[in-house]
């Protein structure tokens, strides 16, 4: 797993509090980890902290998974 | 009841007759507070008046650069913010036919866009902290209208609407949004009156009398406690009955 990777999880662990082996690549904030759309802000406003991105609000719309987050960060970060 | 032991407040226009007094009134139920305003040397007084530990953070409301960092040091001084109280506000009246767009702009910044401002930087820390308590001073002429009034009648049901909005987007946080309208409260906004308007004023008022701004503080006190966690999107009138909304 990237470190990208690593990171991202565990933002996801401690704002959503929910248990690590959940988090998945493939899961889903919403359906898979009980986000709401105030969380998904509050996660991307994280990963923003953290990586020193900026996720425009039409891409982070289509942020859904684990992945997708990962994904833009890594092509995204400077 | 309405003790705020170990939590912190930020009050804007503090060193004014009504947030004065809603900054005593905080402290006393047990909160810490920090005092902002653009006169340092009145944020002083007031702080020596309430005693014990208060904190001073100047800041000008018109500059928005100036507003963006006043919560991120508002959190550094207090450790947390659990309550932010929106008072700050400016007159500049003039028939909406001889209004000069810099008086305009000017009440519409420093009384709706620096609130904005404020509670956008402060919803961060209480989403995370899943608590929060947002009240901010609107005025019985943001309902009623006032002739001379256009921008500040405009810039205080602005504040209204905007905390309705904020109510919804926050609520499933335990934060709570609401606004207080005061009607005529005895203070430096007042003083300058002539008395005769005043007289017409208090005529109207079934208690008979101006508003203290305790009377304001009071009402602020409850929005901000623990027991009005089920209370949110709401304005809460104290106008000693001049408008029954």
């Amino acid at each position: 797993m990237s470190e990208t990777a690593e990171r991202v999880k565990k933002i996801v662990v401690e704002h959503l509090g929910v248990e690590a082996e959940k988090v998945t690549e493939e899961a889903s904030f919403i359906d898979d980890l009980g986000a709401d759309s105030l969380d998904i802000v509050e996660l991307v406003m994280a990963f923003e902290e953290e990586f020193g991105v900026e996720i425009p609000d039409d891409a982070a719309e289509k942020i859904a998974t684990v992945k997708d987050a990962i994904t833009y960060i890594e092509t995204n970060k400077g | 009841m309405f003790d705020l032991s170990g939590m912190t407040a930020l009050v804007t226009g503090a060193s004014g007759g009504i947030g004065s007094a809603i900054a005593r009134a905080l402290s006393a139920q047990g909160a810490r507070v920090a005092l902002s305003g653009t006169r340092e040397e009145a944020l002083r007084k007031v702080a020596e008046e309430i005693g014990g530990d208060v904190v001073i953070l100047p800041c000008d409301l018109s500059d928005p650069a100036a507003v963006d960092g006043l919560v991120p040091r508002a959190v550094e001084a207090l450790g947390k913010l659990d309550i932010l109280v929106n008072n700050a506000g400016v007159t500049r009246d003039n028939l909406a036919m001889r209004m000069k767009d810099e008086e305009w702009d000017q009440v519409i910044s420093v009384n709706l866009e620096a609130a904005f401002r404020l509670v956008r930087a402060a919803a961060k820390p209480m989403m995370k902290a899943r608590f929060g308590r947002v009240v901010s001073i609107t005025s019985v002429v943001g309902t009623t209208g006032n002739p001379g009034q256009a921008n500040y009648a405009a810039s205080k049901a602005g504040l209204v609407g905007m905390s309705k909005a904020l109510a919804q987007e926050l609520a499933s946080r335990n934060i709570t949004v609401n606004c207080v309208a005061p009607g005529f409260i005895a203070s430096a906004m007042t003083d300058v009156l002539p008395d005769a308007q005043k007289e017409a004023l208090t005529a109207r008022i079934p208690a008979g009398k101006l508003g203290e701004g305790a009377d304001i503080a009071a009402a602020v006190v409850y929005l901000a406690s623990r027991e009005a966690s089920y209370v949110t999107g709401q304005t809460l009138h104290v106008n000693g009955g001049m408008a029954m909304i």
